[in-house]
């Protein structure tokens, strides 16, 4: 039963998108669709108008930074309330670029979620009204998530780091 | 039960009881003749307005230090003021971030003398578990501490346990420590005027 | 208009009558340090703008810095009000990941003390909203309650407040007769209190005059802004993570889920109310069906041998050292798991290279969601309305910032 809701839904994306989708895959019993990320908007648009896949919540979203590759993957949570299906989809962005459409016109939600993912990533999106940082210091000028950066502040003096571990 | 006589009341009276030590002083008939800083200090401490600094869960812990059950109302310090004017003692509770740190400080410039800094939890006195870019390392480093109370979160007791070394602190302090060269040198440290 | 120090002449026109407010981050009413700068008309609000971030502490950094099992303690810190759903909700990602099977007595156990938590985060948001209306008594008869399951927490865990609650697999040992005594005591206690906290303001005039149609958001915009838990249910829309995604056996228990009418103050405080009548139901179904089991899964790469076998058996002396170094292998994967916490769905997105640190560990936090809201909440409300809605949407700083 739930195999055929999961197979409906990659094929009523495929139907329409089926050059944006790169990977289908079931992690742990959860759809992930992994997309291109021309069309995501129009993607999501689609899935929040469409009457069989009504996917109007937003669960989270979320940045990941892959260093090997020099991308950063930007994962999105959506859930259909009205028959209980959730489905996840990602995109990758270049490290250099990382730029992406805002999803604040679909989902209001997208508004705070996006500027974290902006304060710690450094991903730029496009349209949203409000860019800026949000848990962050305003002065901060590296993204703090990434992986080259370091967790602890560097200049504080009174911890020792080979007595810790590190 | 069985009225108000005189045997039921020293039946049930609570003999548990301490009173305060009076200060060293010369005493007579209707007169008690001790030193200013005594009395002073005595009236102080007894009369603590904290302005309680509650920033996380330490925060919590704090408001069932209040409550009933571990009652800080008994030590004097009932009264909480939020306004830094009208309090004596910053009571910082709670991991103090970056981003923080310029509105404690002001806070605490914004009391007047004679003020102490009670510094609730591991985070409030050194950072805690969070040793990380955005959490300052202890608010000693941007304000004076008197009382350092480590835990995570303290137990009630412990913490007051501290504000009773506050009081001690309070007690015993010279009156003319604020104006001391070496009060002055300690706040030119950190900055404060 | 003798002393006006303004020259009402180069004022501009549109900006004449507003005041701008600062909320500011300490503030007693406002329980958590976040700032709004109110754009005033007079006493009304016009606009509301939030800044956060005054105890942003990195978790999700940190996170990546820790072993699995040391990762628990800083969940705790999350929405440190009910920290044991954090504990078991991290437990119940990591088990996922692992595909552990987890034994009914855990499960129930669990259910328990996660049903204990969610009962103590209701105290505090009721009374703290009888608090800003004035009703200062409910305050600290709920707080009294509160020492109660902190008697309960330091049986089992030895902590009270950020109680970093059993182990990825169970529990580190069984519940001592002692916490059984001490939760058939609470179970006798604290529904005559809820009782009289409950015929102290669920239909007291002020109360309900000061509470009703303030504050309130409909269904499709809590929808559209991520609502989730009781500020969501109170708008009307019974979305329980308990029901639509059942975890640790929720499915066997018989509850009803409190449904609001209007979105505002009143009908929170009246959901949160009736969720508390309803977890006290749960957790007196789960003591009377609880089965005979094992406290803990098999899950030996994470659970600790006991002591005997550390000094017996080479296995266990391993496993042992590898658990207490944190060099334990974990399988590569991708986990989304979600547990319903006191303000909501709280999610957990771990990604797992393999190593013996997550790769990415993502908190899904429901107040940082929501509270993306408060302006528009807010918009055209008195000051005093404002207060009572940030109160009311129970907005935990430590989950605000993470």
């Amino acid at each position: 039963m739930a195999d055929s809701q999961e197979e409906k839904l990659v094929s009523i994306i495929k139907e329409k998108f089926e050059d944006q989708v790169v990977l289908v895959e079931q992690l742990y019993d959860f759809l992930t669709i992994t997309l291109k990320k021309d069309r995501i908007t129009e993607i999501i648009q689609f899935l929040y108008d469409h009457p069989d896949t009504k996917f109007q919540f937003l669960t989270t979203l979320a940045a990941v930074h892959y260093p090997d590759n020099n991308q950063i993957g930007l994962m999105y949570q959506l859930h259909n309330m009205y028959s209980n299906e959730r489905v996840r989809l990602k995109i990758y962005l270049p490290i250099e670029n990382p730029v992406a459409p805002t999803l604040t016109n679909i989902f209001a939600a997208a508004n705070w979620m996006e500027r974290e993912t902006y304060d710690f990533y450094g991903v730029i999106f496009e349209g949203h009204p409000n860019l800026k940082r949000i848990l962050n210091v305003d002065e901060m000028i590296i993204f703090p998530m990434r992986k080259e950066y370091p967790l602890e502040d560097q200049t504080r003096e009174d911890k020792e780091d080979d007595m810790f571990g590190r | 039960m069985g009225g108000l006589s005189m045997e039921n009341l020293t039946a049930t009276q609570n003999r548990n009881i301490s009173l305060g030590e009076k200060p060293e002083g010369i005493e007579g008939v209707g007169f008690f003749a001790t030193s200013l800083e005594k009395v002073v200090g005595l009236a102080r401490k007894n009369s603590i307005w904290p302005l309680p600094f509650a920033t996380s869960c330490c925060g919590i812990e704090f408001m069932a230090t209040m409550g009933a059950h571990y009652d800080l109302g008994r030590f004097g310090a009932e009264r909480l003021s939020f306004s830094p004017r009208q309090a004596d003692l910053l009571m910082v509770m709670g991991t103090i971030a970056k981003k923080m740190g310029p509105v404690l400080r002001q806070v605490y410039e914004q009391m007047a003398e004679p003020r102490w800094v009670l510094s609730v939890g591991a985070c409030a006195s050194s950072g805690g578990i969070f040793d990380t870019y955005s959490v300052l390392q202890g608010i000693d480093r941007i304000i004076p501490v008197d009382v350092y109370v480590p835990g995570c979160p303290p137990r009630p007791e412990q913490i007051i346990d501290g504000v009773i070394k506050i009081q001690k602190l309070v007690e015993t302090e010279s009156l003319r420590r604020r104006d001391s060269p070496e009060y002055k040198a300690m706040l030119n440290k950190y900055g404060i005027e | 208009m003798d002393n006006a120090t303004v020259d009402i002449d180069k004022v501009k026109p549109e900006e004449k009558q507003y005041s701008y407010l600062n909320l500011g981050p300490t503030h007693p009413a406002t329980h958590g340090i976040f700032q709004n700068v109110l754009k005033m008309d007079g006493e009304l609000i016009v606009e509301a703008e939030p800044t956060i971030g005054y105890i942003h502490r990195a978790f999700e950094k940190l996170a990546e810095r820790r072993p699995y099992n040391q990762i628990t303690p800083i969940t705790d810190r999350l929405n440190y009000c009910s920290a044991p759903i954090n504990n078991i909700g991290w437990h119940m990602t990591v088990e996922k990941l692992l595909k552990a099977e987890i034994p009914k007595r855990v499960q129930y156990l669990r259910v328990i003390i996660m049903e204990l938590a969610r009962i103590t985060d209701h105290l505090i948001c009721n009374a703290v909203i009888g608090v800003d209306t004035g009703a200062l008594t409910g305050f600290v008869y709920m707080f009294q309650q509160r020492e109660l399951v902190y008697e309960i927490y330091e049986e089992i865990c030895g902590a009270r407040l950020t109680t970093n609650i059993g182990r990825i697999g169970g529990f580190e040992r069984d519940f001592s007769p002692k916490a059984w005594e001490k939760i058939s005591k609470f179970m006798k206690e604290f529904p005559v209190v809820l009782k009289e906290f409950d015929n102290l303001l669920s239909r007291n005039r002020i109360f309900m005059d000061r509470t009703i149609g303030v504050g309130g958001i409909k269904a499709d915009r809590a929808l559209n802004y991520s609502f989730t838990g009781p500020n969501l249910r109170a708008a009307g829309v019974d979305y329980d993570v308990r029901v639509a995604r059942p975890y640790s056996s929720y499915e066997d228990f018989d509850f009803t889920i409190p449904v609001g009418l209007n979105g505002d103050v009143y009908d929170r405080f009246m959901v949160r109310q009736g969720e508390m009548w309803q977890s006290l139901s749960i957790i007196k179904q789960a003591i009377e069906k609880l089965p005979e089991g094992p406290f803990h899964a098999e899950v030996p790469e994470f659970y600790l041998p006991p002591k005997e076998d550390v000094y017996n058996n080479m296995e266990a002396l391993i496993y042992q050292f590898k658990i207490v170094m944190g060099e334990t292998e974990v399988p590569k994967g991708e986990v989304y798991h979600c547990v319903e916490g006191g303000n909501g769905e709280l999610g957990f997105y771990l990604i797992s290279d393999g190593g013996r640190t997550p790769f990415r560990l993502h908190f899904r936090r429901p107040c940082f969601i929501f509270y993306q809201a408060y302006p528009e909440m807010i918009k055209g409300s008195m000051l005093s309305d404002a207060i009572l809605t940030m109160s009311s949407m129970n907005v935990i700083a430590g989950e605000l910032d993470a």
